[in-house]
């Protein structure tokens, strides 16, 4: 498989389905069908070849590997290159994973345009995939600024009836935060003279400059994640988008966000980063703390999740500006866990939205009864965004928390009031759909989880489940890139005389820690 | 054999969980009870070779690596050591019990394969938790507990009452989880581990250790063991966080025995005595659990007094003898809470247990106010309640006689201002333990029946399949204390615990040791009290029944504040639930939706509205318009010329 540019195979794969879809022609009904199974397939295949990027994956070795080098524009320096490390790695398989649940669920629920709209999330998955795999700027500033497209579209053409609002607004936000991006990327482009990310990682950039670069990416990054204040398009984008567009938004497209805070900002700014802790940290708390509170007071239930989804991505910077080995690790858990429980969750809503049409929560009750399997599924994904031990949700949560914990206790505890506030109004939520009387005859009439829903919810009940229970088997893949990402930082911080020493992982205390020995008492 | 006796009531949840159809409500129920009745078995055997083994019994079976980051590594593994042990006995058993009790009490329930599901689930989480060998293990049963009860309490989720108990116990639960969750971040940070051998191995070097928490330099390990007694706090409903375990009676009858009286609520009080090593070196903290707990003793009896309905007085009697519980810990004597938390479970899931079957029998009435008259017809039952309530109020050669003396002794023994605080309090609450207890016969089967005819017509003695779970209770309720008071407490105590649970020893040897040489008239002050409180209960609703009337009317505002429960619930909603719902909506309306979109994208949008609209004014198409403009800005700029020269 050596010579196999399995990378750019992943990533264009789709591209050549949604080609395909752009050929059939004929009846109106028959296109629908065949685009519908021309793209579930091409999506199925993209996810089964993508396997072997995993299996290719070498665990042990921090660095980009699988690594595809071709000459594009070499007098300005400038060419395509592709590699995935282990912050990458996961990103690529979730947005091919999640294609085709996104083509599944749009079965039946899509009338209008399949064809376009297949195409769309074709393209789409080419340019989330493309976008995690790039390692020249310039190559991840197209498929950044590509992701947007589609995206714009499916919820301005297929969303709800407030979409072209939503869209707009989602567009002004993500537009003006990748001017300054592009504007940081020139800058830093022509002080290192290169548009290789892996050289950047390593270009010692000076102080001050550091500072506005940082700014500029962060903006960027804040809006996609999103981070508070930024967040204000998300409930508006979710509502009005399509299923589908909601769980590849939630699902992956806000973990542009976290993959390039890290990849940006912590790898290429160490000194920046290192300056701007507390701000991320209040923006942060701030966005657990306010979020939740908003969501409780939502009802509109994609809303809610939508709020929520905020909430969960403070976690996330929070986390990854922690700078010590359990943030980054909970960060990176975090998004992973977010990125299937928020998709199922939007899927979960997609299921109750196709059958009554409405998002309002007072609309349903009493659906425990006649649909028992949807509650269970529903249920487990509740708990799992709760953050209940033992599954996906917890980890990450946890683990981001004690990351921060070590830092500072004031900033651990008030994240903590997400583990109170959290499940308040995901209680809610459950209880409105599902219990009480079941006495509106429109619920009475929905039907129960159909075969078809349980296939692309049954994946996504396992991994929440198995990432809770064995969450070793995902942290053991980007563990090492991790590890090697804090000790860099640590250097860069010596260099410029930051911090003193090399910090040990785990936090000071005033009296020596001896090492760990069995107990002899029991 | 652990993992058979940990393991066997999770796959009967599972079974009885997703095939309840495919194999009919019979099958889930043999299949469930099946699993917990040889898991209870084999704990027994367990408990045998471990508690009496000798020091090297006990033993840790290592499952695999759950959470691996850094330095920061758990295992998801099976601790079986004499503490254990005894949980996992009383644990299966009650819940054996139980799940046998159930097949009858929910014979008429559409949904018992459900229903049986979740109590093997319950009961897989609880064993979970008292398994852990590290503290993110039980955090992990902790939480799977509360979810099961969750889950129970909104058994028949059509009833509002039971959705808003159900979010209200995982809520205030969730509380006390936030204190457990910085408890364990703090035990990483002062240890490097949240591994128990760990974390006992260097407790007694981080003794005077201090760490920054909020900006204060505090004591590193009363900080840390405060924030795990908040999460025990919220399980084990002290006082502060005790607001849902009332409301909790909602759930199904065997579900109140099992959770909200034997095991779940005990969960608190384990986990300090797991921590034993680590509280003996924070006495700050350990005096807080005392005054606590003694506190919360005497409110939740004097609120016991009052009520009427049957469950609920149970329930605040549970409470207080929650309270019991975590005083012995504070004056640590942590051997004479696991003792009574061991004789409690049997008799409060007796007297759990005889409640249904009184409810059962009366026609799902709850209200004593309804009851009466009908010890002649349910004579089982009653027989069974005379057993619990004697064993509650601690008669002698009764199970909670020996515990309970054993905690009064101690906290006399421990010749501190807590230790004689909680040793009146509890003395208080022993008499009025004894009062609420007879109150609860009396008014419930004795005197003239206040139900209506159709529902005495109905009055029958339940089946055997309730009625010999009971018996089984019972032969705990009646000798527990007795047979396990060498061991727990008495001359074997050491050999027994094997390490599993430390006190430090002072002058006279360990505060069990000093409680054996507390005054003569200590170990009987109790019994007076208990004694007393049954004479006046007899004097108050057998002889005179008016007398109850007078009282309440001489005191009503006192009575009116104790039987609304001391305005918790009417406080907390003001103060937390209330604001938090307000400023949600606040500030997704005012922050979210006016300032922050006010002046970002909407804000700008509107801008670049009004500049093109302006703009478009300009271009009117009227030709004077543009003459005059340009005659304008000739005369300006030559005016600029000749005056800028």
């Amino acid at each position: 498989m050596a010579d196999v540019p399995i990378l750019s195979l992943t990533t264009f794969l789709p591209l050549v389905g949604a080609l395909f879809i752009l050929l059939i022609r004929g009846e109106q009904e028959a296109v629908a069908r065949n685009a519908k199974s021309v793209a579930l397939w091409t999506s199925v295949i993209t996810f089964v070849v993508s396997l072997f990027i995993l299996t290719g994956f070498d665990p042990s070795n921090p660095g980009f590997q699988m690594v595809e080098e071709v000459a594009w524009l070499p007098a300005f320096n400038i060419a395509y290159i592709k590699g995935v490390d282990g912050i990458s790695i996961w990103f690529v398989l979730a947005s091919t994973l999640l294609t085709p649940i996104c083509v599944l669920a749009s079965w039946d629920a899509v009338e209008k345009r399949v064809k376009e709209f297949m195409i769309a999330l074709l393209v789409l998955e080419t340019m989330l995939i493309g976008m995690f795999t790039a390692l020249d700027f310039v190559l991840f500033y197209l498929f950044f600024e590509g992701v947007l497209l589609p995206m714009f579209l499916l919820i301005g053409v297929w969303g709800g009836p407030n979409r072209v609002y939503a869209a707009y607004k989602f567009f002004i936000y993500t537009f003006i935060g990748s001017v300054l991006m592009l504007l940081a990327i020139l800058a830093m482009y022509l002080t290192a003279g290169t548009m290789d990310m892996r050289v950047m990682v390593d270009y010692p950039f000076a102080g001050n400059m550091q500072i506005w670069l940082w700014l500029a990416f962060f903006i960027a990054f804040a809006v996609k994640t999103p981070i508070w204040p930024a967040h204000t398009w998300l409930p508006f984008a979710h509502v009005e988008a399509p299923t589908a567009g909601s769980v590849m938004l939630a699902g992956v497209m806000l973990k542009m966000g976290g993959y390039g805070l890290i990849r940006a900002n912590v790898q290429m700014l160490p000194e920046a980063s290192f300056f701007f802790q507390d701000l991320v940290f209040f923006m942060s708390i701030a966005a657990i703390i306010y979020t939740s509170l908003v969501a409780l007071a939502q009802s509109d239930m994609k809303k809610m999740i939508a709020y929520s989804s905020v909430a969960h991505m403070g976690y996330v910077s929070m986390g990854i500006f922690a700078m010590n080995q359990q943030g980054l690790d909970g960060a990176m858990f975090q998004m992973l866990s977010h990125t299937f429980v928020s998709a199922a969750l939007f899927l979960c809503i997609g299921v109750a939205y196709n059958r009554l049409h409405t998002r309002e929560m007072a609309a349903y009750g009493g659906m425990a009864k006649n649909m028992p399997r949807y509650a269970v599924v529903f249920a487990i994904f509740m708990f799992a965004s709760v953050g209940l031990p033992g599954t996906s949700g917890f980890v990450g949560e946890f683990l981001t928390m004690l990351g921060v914990f070590q830092v500072s206790t004031w900033y651990g505890m008030l994240s903590a009031t997400g583990l109170v506030l959290g499940a308040a109004y995901m209680l809610l939520l459950f209880r409105k759909l599902f219990f009480g009387k079941l006495d509106k005859p429109e619920v009475k009439a929905m039907q129960d989880l159909s075969p078809r829903e349980v296939a692309f919810f049954a994946p996504l009940v396992a991994i929440v489940i198995i990432m809770g229970v064995y969450p070793a088997s995902f942290q053991n893949v980007y563990n090492p890139t991790v590890e090697k990402i804090l000790a860099d930082h640590q250097v860069s911080l010596k260099a410029a005389g930051l911090i003193e020493a090399v910090a040990p992982a785990t936090a000071e205390l005033r009296t020596e820690t001896p090492a760990t020995q069995p107990a002899s008492e029991n | 054999m652990e993992i058979a006796a940990i393991f066997l009531p999770l796959a009967g949840a599972f079974i009885a969980g997703f095939f309840g159809r495919l194999i009919g409500d019979r099958g889930a129920q043999i299949v469930t009870c099946a699993g917990v009745l040889i898991a209870a078995v084999l704990s027994v055997i367990l408990f045998i070779k471990v508690g009496f083994g000798g020091p090297e019994a006990a033993r840790t079976v290592e499952l695999f690596t759950w959470i691996d980051s850094g330095t920061f590594e758990v295992s998801w593994s099976l601790r079986i050591d004499t503490l254990t042990a005894v949980m996992l006995v009383v644990v299966n058993v009650v819940s054996s019990m139980v799940h046998v009790y159930s097949v009858g009490y929910m014979s008429h329930d559409p949904h018992r394969a459900r229903f049986m599901a979740y109590l093997s689930l319950f009961t897989f989480m609880m064993l979970m938790l008292v398994t852990a060998d590290n503290l993110l293990q039980m955090f992990f049963g902790w939480e799977g507990v509360g979810v099961a009860s969750y889950l129970l309490i909104n058994f028949w989720y059509e009833k509002k009452s039971a959705n808003d108990a159900s979010m209200k116990a995982f809520l205030v639960n969730r509380v006390g989880d936030f204190g457990f969750a910085l408890g364990i971040m703090a035990i990483y940070m002062i240890f490097g581990t949240v591994e128990f051998d760990g974390i006992f191995a260097q407790a007694a070097s981080k003794a005077d250790a201090t760490f920054n928490f909020l900006g204060w330099e505090v004591h590193a390990l009363t900080c840390a063991c405060l924030l795990l007694f908040i999460g025990a706090m919220g399980k084990s409903a002290q006082l502060g966080l005790h607001t849902w375990l009332p409301d909790a009676m909602e759930g199904p009858t065997p579900v109140s025995a099992l959770i909200h009286a034997a095991t779940m609520v005990t969960a608190g009080v384990f986990m300090l005595a797991r921590m034993s090593p680590v509280f003996e070196y924070a006495p700050t903290a350990l005096e807080v659990v005392t005054y606590l707990g003694a506190a919360t003793a005497f409110v939740a009896a004097t609120i016991g007094l009052t009520q009427f309905d049957i469950k609920r007085v149970i329930a605040y009697s549970t409470m207080s003898q929650l309270g019991y519980m975590f005083f012995a810990i504070g004056v640590g004597a942590y051997p004479a809470a696991i003792f009574h938390l061991m004789t409690h479970a049997f008799f409060k899931a007796l007297l759990f247990l005889g409640a249904g079957s009184v409810i059962h029998a009366m026609s799902d009435e709850q209200d004593m106010r309804n009851m009466g008259g009908i010890w002649k017809l349910i004579p089982g039952t009653y027989t069974m309640m005379w057993i619990g309530n004697l064993a509650l109020a601690g008669i002698p050669f009764f199970a909670g006689f020996y515990s309970k003396d054993m905690i009064l002794e101690v906290a006399y023994a421990k010749h501190s201002a807590a230790g004689s605080f909680a040793f009146w309090m509890g003395i208080a609450a022993a008499f009025m333990t004894a009062f609420y207890s007879w109150r609860l016969l009396i008014m419930t089967f004795h005197g003239k029946p206040r139900a209506s005819e159709k529902v005495m017509a109905h009055v029958h003695e339940s089946p055997a399949v309730m009625l010999v779970p009971l018996v089984v209770l019972s032969i705990g309720a009646l000798f527990a204390g007795f047979v396990a008071y060498p061991w727990f407490v008495g001359h074997d105590m050491n050999a027994f615990w094997a390490g599993s649970i430390v006190m430090l020893t002072g002058e006279h040897g360990s505060i069990i040791e000093a409680a054996h040489h507390v005054p003569g008239w200590v170990p009987y002050a109790p019994l007076v009290a208990g004694v007393s409180g049954i004479v006046l209960a007899y004097v108050f609703y057998m002889f005179s029944p008016g007398l109850p009337g007078a009282f309440v009317n001489t005191f009503k505002a006192l009575h009116a504040f104790v039987f609304r429960k001391y305005m918790f619930d009417e406080l907390y909603d003001a103060l937390f639930v209330r604001p938090a719902m307000k400023l949600g909506f606040g500030l997704w309306k005012g922050v979210d939706i006016g300032v922050i979109d006010g002046l970002g994208p909407d804000g700008a949008a509107a801008v670049t509205r009004r500049l093109s609209l302006a703009s478009s004014r300009v271009q009117s198409g009227y030709v004077y318009h543009y003459a005059f403009v340009m005659v304008i800005g000739v005369v300006a700029l030559t005016g600029w010329f000749i005056l800028a020269r």
